[in-house]
C-alpha cells in the first residue's frame, strides 16, 4: 500500500531552505522486563532495535517558498528491508512495534533545522489461511485440577465452552459456561484476557504475562444447567494478531476465574490465537 | 306637556317589516362552529412516554359530527391546497400503517404511568446505604483551548480516580434521603455532561446502575430500580441525542428513521467509542445496564445492530445470579427494547422462557438464607416480582396473537400453577383473553398452594380483568359466587375491601339489585367491626362510585335496602360529603324527568342536607357554590304535578333545610314565583278563591325569604321580581309592599359592589335597575289611601338624596328617563297593561287633576335636569354637558308635545346648548335634523318644520 498526504508549511515570510525531505521509519523496541533478567541488565541490556523499514525521499530542492501557506503533497510506496515482515503496529509493554514520519527542512547555518515527527498506524492484512474453527470444550471438575491444596474439595462440575481457539479481531470473544452442578454457592466469574509478551535475545529469552481485561460475566448463585453467555471485546489498543517471529512473540491467554462463596478459586487457563481478517 | 300618542298605530309604523325567514339548513349561528380537523395527529411512533390516549376516536363528539365539513372557511382552505392536504394525508396514513406494524401505540400502558404506582408501593423504613466510588473531586476546569493531548491525559486520569477512587459510603440513609440523594446524582450526571466531562458522566452511571446489584433492603429493591433506571434513561438520551447532533451536515440534521450509511464517520467512530468503553467495564450489572441505556445508539452503527445485541444482552442476564436482580434486568431490556425496537418480540418471549427456567431459584438456598437474614416473608418477597412480571408479560402480550398467549400460559401452568406467575399474567393480559377463561383461572387460583403469593390479589386481578371485559354469558353467575366465597372468607379487612372494591363492579355490571344488595350487605358486616371502614374510605367511595355508575335509576337505586345503611359508614365528614356530591352528580346528569317518589325525595333531601350541613365559615367560595349547584339542581328536579300545594310545602322545607346557601334560597324564591304563574296559567289568570289564597302564600314565602339574603342586588331584583309576579296574580296590596321594600332599600347600595371577586362601581347596575322598576311602576296602580304616584314620588325623593359618584351623570340619566315614564303616564291608554289589573289609566280616566299632578313633577324634574346642565359649564365637564343636552334634546323630541311654545323654546335651547362649544358630534346633529325634517312630512306634524327651522346646524369649522 501506499502511504499518502500532505505537508503543509505556513509562514509570514517566504521561507529560504536549504530542501525539504521526509523519511519513513518503523521499528520493533525490544524491553527486557526486570522481573526476569535482573534490574541491571535489563536497563543495559535492552535489545537493539530491529529496524523493520526506513526510506528517504527528498520533496522539495533547495529554494525559496513562498509566504503563506504550501501545501506539497506526497506518496510513499510502503516496501519492506530485505526479507522483513512489516508487521502491525502495537504498543505493549516489553514490545513495541511503531512505525513514524519524520519531515526535515534544513536550513542555512544561521538557522535551525525545522523537524517534525508523526506516527502513522499499520494494521496488516488479512492472514490468509490456517483459520480452523476449532471449538473448544472443557469440563472442570474436581479430578480434572491440579494444585488443589485444600483438604476440602466440593463437587462441582463446570462445562465450558469456547466457539473457538482462533478469533478474529474486531470480532468479540465468544462462548459458553455452564454450571452443571456445584455444592457451593457461585459468588462470581470472571474472565481474564492475559497478553504474554516473549522478548528473544542472547541471553535467552523473557516472558511476561500481563492482564489486560478483566470482565465478570457472572454475579451471584447463577442458576444450574443454564448456559451463561461468555462475551468479550477485544480491547482495541492493547490487542494485535498473535505474532511469533525469531525474535519475540505477542500471544493471548484467557483464563476463566471461578470465585465460590467462601473464597476458593478455579481457574483454567486457555490459550487464544488472534488473527485479523 | 306629554304629546299624546296612539300606541297602536305608532307601533304598526314603527314595526319592523317582517320577513319571512328561510329556516332551511342555514342558520346563522351554525357555521361558526369549527370542524374538528381532520389530520390526527398521530402518536409519534415509539411514544411509550405519552401518556394521553387517542379518545377521540371511539367518543363521537356531537358538534362535530353534525357539523363535519360545514364550516366554508375550512372548505374552502382544503379547496385552496389539495396538494399539502394530500401529502399530509399520505404521510399520516403512511405513519399510522408504520405504527401498525411496528411502532407502540398509544394503547400500550407507558412505562411512565407504572412508575409512579411502583414509588408509592415499595416502600421502607430500614436504613439504606449508598456505596459509591467517585473519584476525589479535582479543580477539573479545562482551560479553553486546551491542547487535545491535555484533554487526553485529564481523561485518562479520571479514568485512573475510577479505578482506585476513594470510596464514599453513606450510611443510614431514610428512604427519603436515599431518593434525594439520587436525585442529586441524576443531576451532576447533567451537569458533568453539560460541562464536557463525559468520563465523569459514564462514572456516576456506572456507579448507579452497581447500586442495583445491592439486594440489601430488599423490599425497597422495585423503588430502587425505577430511580436508577431514571439515571440511565437520561444519560442513554444524552449519549443519543449527542451522536445525532454530531450527524448534522450543513444545518440538516438527520431524519427520524436514517439509515446508518448517512451516519458520518466522526460520529460513528464516537459511538463505537462508547461501545468499547462500556464493553471494558468489569462488573456485569453495570456492565449490562449501561449498554442497555445506549441501545438505540445501535441505529448509528448498522441496520441490524439492535437486533442483534437484544439476544446477547439477554442471554448475559443468565449470569445475574440473585432472581430479583435478574428479572428487573429483564424488565429494563424489555422497556427499552420496546421503545428502540418494538418489532423485535423475539427477544421479549426469550427473556420471558429464561426467567421461567430460573423460576425455581426463587425457592432456592441461597434467596432462603437472604431473606431469613433480612427477615422478609415469602408472600412480601413474592409481591416484589410483580411489577417486573407484569412489565415482561405486558411487553409479551402487546398485539400478541391468541396462539402466543395460550402458549405462555401452558407453560405458566407447567409451573404448577404459580400464583406469582398468574397474577401476572392477570395483570398483564389483554383482558377479553383473561375474562373468556374465568373459570379456568379461579379453578387455577384455587389449585395454589396457600404458603406463597397472597390469594387475595389473585382474585383482584381477576375481577380488574373481568370489569374490563364480560365473560362468557353463562359463566357469569358462577364466577360471582366462585369468588365471593373466597373473598367473604378474608379475614383481614384491608385484603377484604381491596378485592370487594374490584368485584362490586363486576357484580353491578351484570347483575340485577338483588345481588347488588347482598354484595353491599356484606362489604357492610365486613367493615363494621372495629370500625373498620375508617381506613378504608378511598376503596367505599370507589364503590359507591361503580354503584352509581352502573345503576342510574334513582329509584332503583334507592330501592337497594342495603344503600342507604353503606352510605352510613362515611363518618368522616369530608369524604361523606364527596360522596353526597358523586350520588347528587349522577342524579343531576341522568334523571330525566322530574320525580316526586317520596324514596328518592327524602333520601336526596338528607344527601343534600348532609352537603349543606358540611359548610361552615371555613368553606370556600367555589366549593359553596358547587354546592349550591347540585342542591339547585336537584330543586328543579322535584316537581308534584298538579299538587301545588305539596310543592310549595316542599320549597318550605328545602328553605329551611338549606338556609345557609344563598344560591339555593335564591332558586328558592325563583321556583315559587313560578310555582305562582303556574297556578295563574292553570286558572286562565282567574283565580279562584282557594288559587288566591294559595298565591298570597307563594308571595308571602318571597317576601320573608329575600330579606335573609345578603347580595343588595340579588334583594333588588328579586323584589322587584317578585312585585310583579304578584302583580300579575292580583295580589295589589302585596306587591305594593315589594315595591316599597325596594324602594326603601336604594339608599343602601353601596358605591362598589364586588362582582366575581372585584370590586366595581355600582352605578351601572343600579341605573339598569331603576330603569327597569320605573318601567314596571308604569302599571302599577296607585294606592287608594296614599297620594298620587307615591312609589314614583318615593323613588324620586331616594334618588334625589342617594349620594352618586362626584362627576357621574347618572343622576341626570335617571331623571330624563324619569320623563319617558311621566309621558307615557299621562296617555289616555298605557302602552302595556297586567292582565286583570287596573292601571293608573283606567283609575284616573285622564283626569285633569291626575295630569296636573304630572306636569308639576315633569316641571320639578326638569329643573333638576336644567341646573344639572347649568353645573357643566365648566371647561372640562363641556363635552359632557353637550352629551346631556342632546339625550334630553332626543327625549323632548320623541315624548313631548313640541306645539307648546315653552317646550319648544326649551328644545332649542338645548340644542344650541348641545353645539355651542363644538363638542357636538356633526354627524349626529345632521342625522337629527333629517329625522325632524321627515317627521314634519307626517300629519299632524306641520309644526316640526317650523322647529327645524329654528335649529341651525354649526359646522365644525
Amino acid at each position: 500500500e501506499v502511504l499518502s498526504g500532505v505537508v503543509v508549511i505556513t509562514s509570514k515570510d517566504t521561507v529560504q531552505h536549504q530542501g525539504i525531505s521526509l523519511t519513513m521509519e518503523g521499528s520493533v523496541n525490544l524491553q527486557l522486563s526486570a522481573k526476569s533478567v535482573g534490574v541491571f541488565e535489563a536497563f543495559y541490556n535492552s535489545v537493539k532495535p530491529i529496524q523493520i523499514i526506513n526510506s528517504t525521499i527528498e520533496m522539495v530542492k533547495p529554494g525559496k517558498l513562498p509566504s503563506g501557506k504550501t501545501e506539497i503533497p506526497f506518496e510513499f510506496p510502503l516496501h519492506v528491508k530485505g526479507n522483513k515482515v512489516l508487521y502491525e503496529t502495537y504498543h505493549g509493554v516489553f514490545v513495541n512495534i511503531q512505525y513514524t514520519l519524520r519531515c526535515d527542512m534544513r536550513r542555512s547555518l544561521l538557522a535551525k533545522d525545522l523537524t517534525k515527527t508523526c506516527e502513522f498506524i499499520v494494521h496488516s492484512l488479512s492472514q490468509k489461511g490456517k483459520l480452523m474453527p476449532s471449538p473448544v470444550d472443557f469440563t472442570i471438575t474436581p479430578e480434572t485440577l491440579q494444585n488443589v491444596k485444600e483438604v476440602k474439595v466440593f463437587f462441582f462440575i463446570l462445562n465450558l465452552m469456547l466457539v473457538s481457539k482462533n478469533f478474529i479481531i474486531p470480532q468479540p470473544l465468544t462462548g459458553e459456561l455452564v454450571v452443571e452442578n456445584a455444592e457451593a454457592a457461585v459468588k462470581s466469574i470472571e474472565l481474564q484476557l492475559v497478553r504474554v509478551e516473549t522478548c528473544g535475545c542472547a541471553e535467552g529469552y523473557a516472558r511476561d504475562a500481563t492482564e489486560i481485561q478483566n470482565i465478570q460475566i457472572a454475579d451471584g448463585d447463577v442458576c444450574r444447567g443454564l448456559p451463561i453467555p461468555i462475551y468479550m471485546v477485544f480491547p482495541r489498543l492493547f490487542t494485535c494478531p498473535t505474532l511469533e517471529t525469531t525474535n519475540f512473540k505477542v500471544e493471548f491467554e484467557v483464563n476463566i476465574v471461578v470465585l465460590l462463596h467462601d473464597d476458593h478459586l478455579i481457574t483454567e487457563n486457555f490459550p487464544l490465537k488472534l488473527c485479523r481478517m | 306637556h306629554a304629546r299624546s300618542r296612539n300606541y297602536v298605530s305608532e307601533s304598526e309604523v314603527c314595526k319592523l317589516e317582517s320577513v319571512p325567514l328561510d329556516f332551511g339548513d342555514y342558520h346563522p349561528l351554525k357555521p361558526i362552529t369549527v370542524t374538528e380537523s381532520k389530520t390526527k395527529k398521530m402518536n409519534r411512533k415509539g411514544s411509550t412516554s405519552s401518556t394521553s390516549s387517542s379518545s377521540s376516536s371511539s367518543v363521537m363528539d356531537p358538534l362535530s359530527s353534525v357539523l363535519d365539513g360545514t364550516d366554508p372557511l375550512s372548505l374552502f382552505a382544503a379547496a385552496a391546497d389539495p396538494v399539502t392536504t394530500t401529502a399530509a394525508m399520505d404521510s399520516t396514513r403512511k405513519k399510522r400503517d408504520k405504527d401498525d406494524s411496528s411502532a407502540v401505540g398509544s394503547d400500550f400502558e407507558p412505562w411512565s404511568s407504572k412508575r409512579g404506582e411502583i414509588l408509592a408501593r415499595y416502600t421502607t423504613t430500614e436504613k439504606l446505604s449508598i456505596n459509591l466510588y467517585m473519584g476525589s473531586e479535582k479543580g477539573k476546569a479545562t482551560t479553553a483551548g486546551s491542547a487535545v493531548s491535555e484533554k487526553v491525559r485529564t481523561r485518562l486520569e479520571e479514568l485512573d480516580d475510577l479505578e482506585e477512587g476513594s470510596q464514599k459510603e453513606l450510611l443510614n440513609l431514610t428512604q427519603q434521603d436515599y431518593m434525594n440523594r439520587i436525585e442529586e446524582l441524576n443531576q451532576s450526571l447533567k451537569d458533568a455532561w453539560s460541562s464536557d466531562q463525559k468520563v465523569k458522566a459514564l462514572k456516576i452511571v456506572i456507579q448507579c446502575s452497581k447500586l442495583l446489584s445491592d439486594t440489601t433492603v430488599i423490599q425497597f429493591y422495585p423503588s430502587k430500580f425505577v430511580l436508577i433506571t431514571d439515571i440511565l434513561d437520561t444519560f442513554g438520551k444524552l449519549v443519543y441525542e449527542r451522536i445525532l447532533s454530531m450527524c448534522v451536515d450543513n444545518r440538516v440534521s438527520l431524519p427520524d428513521n436514517f439509515s446508518p450509511e448517512s451516519v458520518n464517520d466522526t460520529a460513528k467512530e464516537t459511538c463505537l467509542n462508547w461501545f468499547f468503553k462500556i464493553a471494558s467495564i468489569r462488573e456485569l450489572i453495570p456492565r449490562f445496564y449501561v449498554e442497555a441505556a445506549i441501545l438505540k445508539c445501535n441505529k448509528f452503527l448498522s441496520k441490524t445492530g439492535i437486533s442483534e445485541c437484544l439476544p446477547r444482552l439477554t442471554s448475559m442476564i443468565r449470569g445475574i445470579g440473585d432472581p430479583l436482580v435478574a428479572v428487573y434486568a429483564r424488565a429494563y431490556l424489555c422497556r427499552v427494547g420496546m421503545e428502540v425496537a418494538p418489532q423485535l418480540k423475539e427477544s421479549l418471549n426469550k427473556n420471558f422462557f429464561d426467567f421461567l427456567l430460573t423460576f425455581k431459584q426463587i425457592h432456592g438456598d441461597t434467596v432462603q438464607n437472604q431473606l431469613v437474614v433480612q427477615g422478609v416473608e415469602i408472600p412480601l418477597y413474592l409481591t416484589l416480582y410483580s411489577p417486573a412480571i407484569d412489565w415482561i408479560l405486558q411487553c409479551i402480550a402487546y398485539r400478541a396473537p391468541e396462539v402466543l398467549l395460550t402458549e405462555m400460559m401452558e407453560r405458566c401452568k407447567k409451573l404448577g400453577n404459580n400464583a406469582l406467575l398468574l397474577n401476572s399474567v392477570m395483570s398483564a393480559f389483554r383482558a377479553e383473553f383473561i375474562a373468556a377463561r374465568s373459570m379456568d383461572f379461579i379453578g387455577m387460583i384455587k389449585e395454589c398452594d396457600e404458603s406463597g403469593f397472597p390469594k387475595h390479589l389473585l382474585f383482584r386481578s381477576l375481577g380488574l380483568n373481568l370489569a374490563l371485559a364480560d365473560p362468557p354469558e353463562n359463566d357469569r353467575l358462577q364466577i360471582l359466587n366462585e369468588a365471593w366465597k373466597v373473598i367473604t372468607k378474608l379475614k383481614n379487612p384491608q385484603d377484604y375491601i381491596n378485592c370487594a372494591e374490584v368485584w362490586v363492579e363486576y357484580t353491578c355490571k351484570h347483575f340485577t339489585k338483588r345481588e347488588v344488595n347482598t354484595v353491599l350487605a356484606d362489604v357492610i358486616k365486613h367493615m363494621t367491626p372495629d370500625r373498620a371502614f375508617e381506613d378504608a374510605y378511598p376503596q367505599l367511595q370507589s364503590i359507591i362510585q361503580k354503584v352509581i355508575t352502573y345503576i342510574y335509576d334513582f329509584s332503583l337505586l334507592f330501592s337497594v335496602e342495603k344503600f342507604l345503611p353503606f352510605l352510613d359508614m362515611f363518618q368522616k365528614e369530608s369524604v361523606r360529603v364527596e360522596v353526597c356530591k358523586c350520588i347528587m352528580e349522577s342524579f343531576i346528569k341522568h334523571e330525566q324527568e322530574s320525580t316526586k317518589d317520596p324514596v328518592i325525595l327524602n333520601a336526596l333531601l338528607h344527601i343534600c342536607k348532609t352537603m349543606h350541613d358540611s359548610v361552615n365559615a371555613l368553606t370556600l367560595e367555589d366549593e359553596k357554590r358547587m354546592l349550591a349547584a347540585l342542591i339547585n339542581g336537584f330543586i328543579k328536579m322535584v316537581s308534584f304535578g298538579r299538587d301545588f300545594e305539596q310543592q310549595l310545602s316542599f320549597y318550605v322545607e328545602a328553605r329551611s333545610m338549606f338556609c345557609n346557601l344563598e344560591p339555593v334560597l335564591v332558586q328558592l324564591i325563583h321556583s315559587v314565583n313560578q310555582l305562582a304563574m303556574e297556578t295563574r296559567k292553570v286558572m286562565k289568570g282567574n283565580h279562584s278563591r282557594k288559587t288566591a289564597a294559595f298565591v298570597r302564600a307563594c308571595v308571602a314565602f318571597c317576601f320573608i325569604t329575600i330579606p335573609s339574603l345578603s347580595s343588595i342586588f340579588t334583594r333588588l331584583n328579586l323584589y322587584l321580581h317578585s312585585g310583579q309576579v304578584a302583580l300579575a296574580n292580583q295580589c295589589l296590596s302585596q306587591a305594593d309592599a315589594f315595591f316599597k321594600a325596594a324602594v326603601s332599600l336604594v339608599p343602601e347600595v353601596p358605591k362598589m359592589i364586588s362582582v366575581d371577586g372585584k370590586m366595581r362601581p355600582s352605578d351601572a347596575f343600579l341605573l339598569e335597575f331603576l330603569c327597569n322598576f320605573f318601567s314596571t311602576l308604569l302599571v302599577v296602580p296607585d294606592h287608594p289611601e296614599q297620594g298620587v304616584l307615591f312609589l314614583v314620588r318615593g323613588l324620586l325623593n331616594v334618588i334625589q338624596d342617594y349620594t352618586w359618584e362626584d362627576n357621574s351623570d347618572d343622576k341626570v340619566r335617571i331623571y330624563t328617563n324619569v320623563l319617558h315614564l311621566l309621558s307615557a303616564m299621562t296617555q289616555e291608554a298605557y302602552i302595556y297593561h297586567v292582565d286583570k289589573v287596573d292601571s293608573n289609566d283606567t283609575l284616573y280616566g285622564g283626569d285633569s287633576k291626575f295630569l296636573a299632578e304630572i306636569n308639576k313633577l315633569c316641571e320639578t324634574v326638569i329643573a333638576q335636569i336644567l341646573d344639572h346642565l347649568k353645573t357643566l359649564g365648566k371647561e372640562e365637564t363641556l363635552k359632557r354637558q353637550s352629551q346631556l343636552a342632546l339625550y334630553f334634546f332626543n327625549t323632548i323630541l320623541a315624548h313631548g308635545d313640541l306645539r307648546n311654545n315653552k317646550l319648544n323654546q326649551l328644545s332649542v335651547n338645548l340644542w344650541n346648548l348641545a353645539q355651542k362649544h363644538g363638542f357636538a358630534d356633526t354627524k349626529t346633529m345632521v342625522k337629527t335634523l333629517e329625522y325632524i325634517k321627515r317627521r314634519s312630512k307626517q300629519p299632524e306634524m306641520s309644526h316640526f318644520t317650523d322647529l327645524a327651522l329654528r335649529l341651525p346646524l354649526q359646522s365644525r369649522t
